[in-house]
């Protein structure tokens, strides 16, 4: 026992002392998810704001006419601007980005529509240009609304029923609550934790394996009268410290740029409260366990610091893996996933953040299941330490 | 009192160590002296229990390195070859942590740590951070890291490597000192003049074989050669021979 806490107080100090490291690590990966995450809601605010209230700029050529078609565009929200000169004009326009969609009206349209002959108008559009997808997407939806509006008069003035062409009105009825929406886009912080919780860590574990072997303090180290099992055990206990102290800090950095967000615009309430953090907290605790001895299992394996940066990157890459597989295939939370570590903690806290009742018997299987293969994990390391390979 | 019986140590298909045998006993300087690849530094590792020979035994005041290594580790302090420090701990630090680990109660690890302190005249720089050390105040430190606990057996591998000539000497000064005191001092060189200066016995090795183990007076008879120089080379010839 004292072994290990002199093992562990030394680590922990050590660690403190190597202030830039250690401001990489409990910066970095605290810092980093919610900055990301402020931004691509942030994005997303100005796209749903775009749709509903800004208003779009359509080039039209021959506005002349169709004054009648003009105005109702108008009264939709659309700005009529002058186009390009002619036709081959228009479709240059589009092919080089200057205009997204480009109306054309022909000559004939007033003569047509007077004659009830299908009147011809052009969009030109860019079909490889995903920008300018809600541009295209919002002219197309006003010009088939001035078709309908049309035909329902043409119908009328000869006595027929308009309704008569709406055999079906479909109406979506989304049911989705205001936290259940947040959780689509929150989905992702759960890796963000964990990312944070292994960068608050991986330092300490390529410290205390491959940089003590690289720097030759390891030999010195295992000639003292100690088990190795207590030294190794010291070593992943410090390293836990410092991933536990990086999660705690990532999850509040969350909470306070949630605090700033304006996501009732996008019609989300995370239910991301202070007891929801320290319930996150103690969800994600035992993958503290399962990071640092996985982190110094592999960091233990390499030949040198850097060998073991490289490697470390990809333990960083893994826990992704599942929640990504889960999330494309969208399942929803079952028994048997409770016992994938990382997948469980993103599932039970998606749960948590859209506010919906949490299953019991979930929540136990993921922290024993992780704290299961945290331990052996950790027994594995600590066998490892009595091979003499070790000194590489 | 360090005794090693027959060792053989082999990595892949390298045969570094092949039946090393010889006692170092309490009270005097044993110096194990070969050229580079030896197997002089393979060998203290067995006996500091970092590596486990293949085949034959070594013990430590008794306590076989392989079936009793703790006990065996409890007996020694070792000072391995280009051992180093951690840098973001005082060189104070460094020497208390190896203490605790040792075992030394917490009250008593100040004095021993100062103790030693003085001891290696490392005063001067014992409370700055080891960073940029010399290889000289790095091999004191670690020195003072592994003689801390106050071991009966001392195990030093190439200690006198990178130091300048006044280090040398208060190094030689303190094995000395070691010896008078009824320790066990085992330490390995390439430097002929160095362990004829200091050792009371010599075991010369080489190709992972001991080509004569004995006192300093001995080896000169044995080779017929008074130049203990010419007794090394002679002595490695004859190994070369066989």
């Amino acid at each position: 026992m004292r072994t290990f806490l002199a093992v562990f107080f030394k680590e922990v100090l050590d660690n403190i002392r190597d202030r830039r490291t250690l401001a990489s690590a409990l910066i970095m990966g605290p810092i980093f998810g919610p900055v990301l995450f402020a931004m691509v809601i942030n994005l997303s605010i100005d796209r749903a704001l775009d749709d509903a209230e800004s208003t779009m700029e359509l080039p039209v050529i021959g506005q002349q006419h169709a004054p009648n078609l003009m105005r109702f565009l108008e009264s939709r929200n659309i700005d009529i601007v002058a186009g390009p000169e002619d036709i081959d004009g228009a479709a240059e326009a589009v092919k080089t980005g200057q205009h997204d969609v480009v109306l054309v009206i022909p000559e004939d349209f007033g003569k047509n529509l007077a004659d009830t002959i299908p009147a011809r108008i052009e969009l030109y559009s860019d079909e490889a240009n995903s920008q300018g997808e809600k541009e295209k997407r919002r002219a197309r939806s006003a010009l088939r609304a001035y078709n309908q509006q049309l035909a329902a008069i043409r119908l009328s003035a000869r006595g027929v029923n308009p309704m008569l062409l709406r055999p079906i009105n479909i109406d979506e009825v989304d049911v989705s609550t205001p936290s259940g929406r947040s959780a689509m886009l929150l989905g992702m912080m759960s890796y963000f934790f964990i990312f944070a919780l292994l960068m608050g860590g991986m330092y300490l574990a390529i410290d205390t394996t491959a940089g003590e072997r690289e720097r030759g303090s390891l030999e010195p180290l295992l000639s003292l009268p100690v088990t190795r099992g207590q030294l190794i055990l010291g070593k992943i206990m410090a390293t836990c410290v410092f991933m536990a102290a990086s999660l705690m800090l990532s999850l509040l950095s969350f909470y306070v740029v949630l605090e700033f967000m304006p996501l009732e615009q996008l019609g989300m309430t995370p239910n991301f409260g202070l007891p929801v953090i320290a319930a996150a907290f103690f969800l994600l605790l035992p993958f503290v366990l399962l990071g640092a001895s996985l982190m110094t299992l592999v960091a233990s394996f390499t030949k040198s610091y850097k060998e073991a940066q490289t490697w470390l990157s990809v333990v960083l890459i893994a826990p992704t893996l599942p929640i990504l597989v889960v999330s494309i295939l969208t399942l929803r939370p079952k028994l048997e996933f409770m016992f994938v570590p990382s997948l469980s903690q993103h599932l039970i806290l998606v749960d948590m953040v859209k506010n919906e009742p949490l299953n019991g018997l979930h929540i136990a299987i993921s922290v024993c299941s992780t704290l299961a293969i945290g331990a052996i994990l950790t027994w594995v390391c600590a066998r490892l330490y009595r091979r003499e390979g070790l000194l590489g | 009192m360090i005794k090693v019986d027959g060792i053989h140590k082999s990595f892949g298909k390298v045969h570094a160590v092949r039946g090393v045998s010889f006692d170092a006993p309490d009270g005097k300087i044993t110096g194990l002296l070969g050229p580079n690849g030896a197997g002089k530094s393979t060998t203290l590792r067995v006996l500091y229990t970092v590596l486990k020979p293949d085949e034959g035994s070594a013990s430590i005041d008794g306590a076989d390195v392989v079936t009793d290594s703790l006990a065996a580790r409890q007996k020694i302090g070792a000072l391995p070859h280009g051992a180093g420090l951690y840098p973001h701990l005082t060189a104070r630090e460094n020497i208390a942590y190896f203490a605790a680990l040792c075992g030394i109660d917490k009250a008593e690890i100040d004095d021993k740590v100062s103790s030693i302190v003085r001891l290696l005249e490392i005063d001067e720089f014992a409370d700055r951070r080891t960073k940029g050390f010399s290889q000289g105040q790095r091999t004191k430190v670690s020195l003072a890291r592994a003689l801390v606990h106050d071991p009966q057996n001392i195990i030093l591998d190439e200690p006198s490597n990178g130091l300048d000539v006044m280090a040398t000497r208060s190094l030689r000064r303190l094995i000395l000192k070691l010896r008078d005191t009824g320790r066990c001092v085992l330490f390995s060189s390439h430097v002929m003049q160095e362990v004829a200066a200091l050792c009371d016995d010599i075991c010369i090795i080489a190709s992972g074989q001991v080509a004569i183990d004995d006192s300093v007076d001995g080896i000169r008879e044995r080779t017929g050669q008074d130049d203990l120089e010419e007794a090394f080379v002679s002595a490695i010839r004859m190994v070369g021979e066989e």
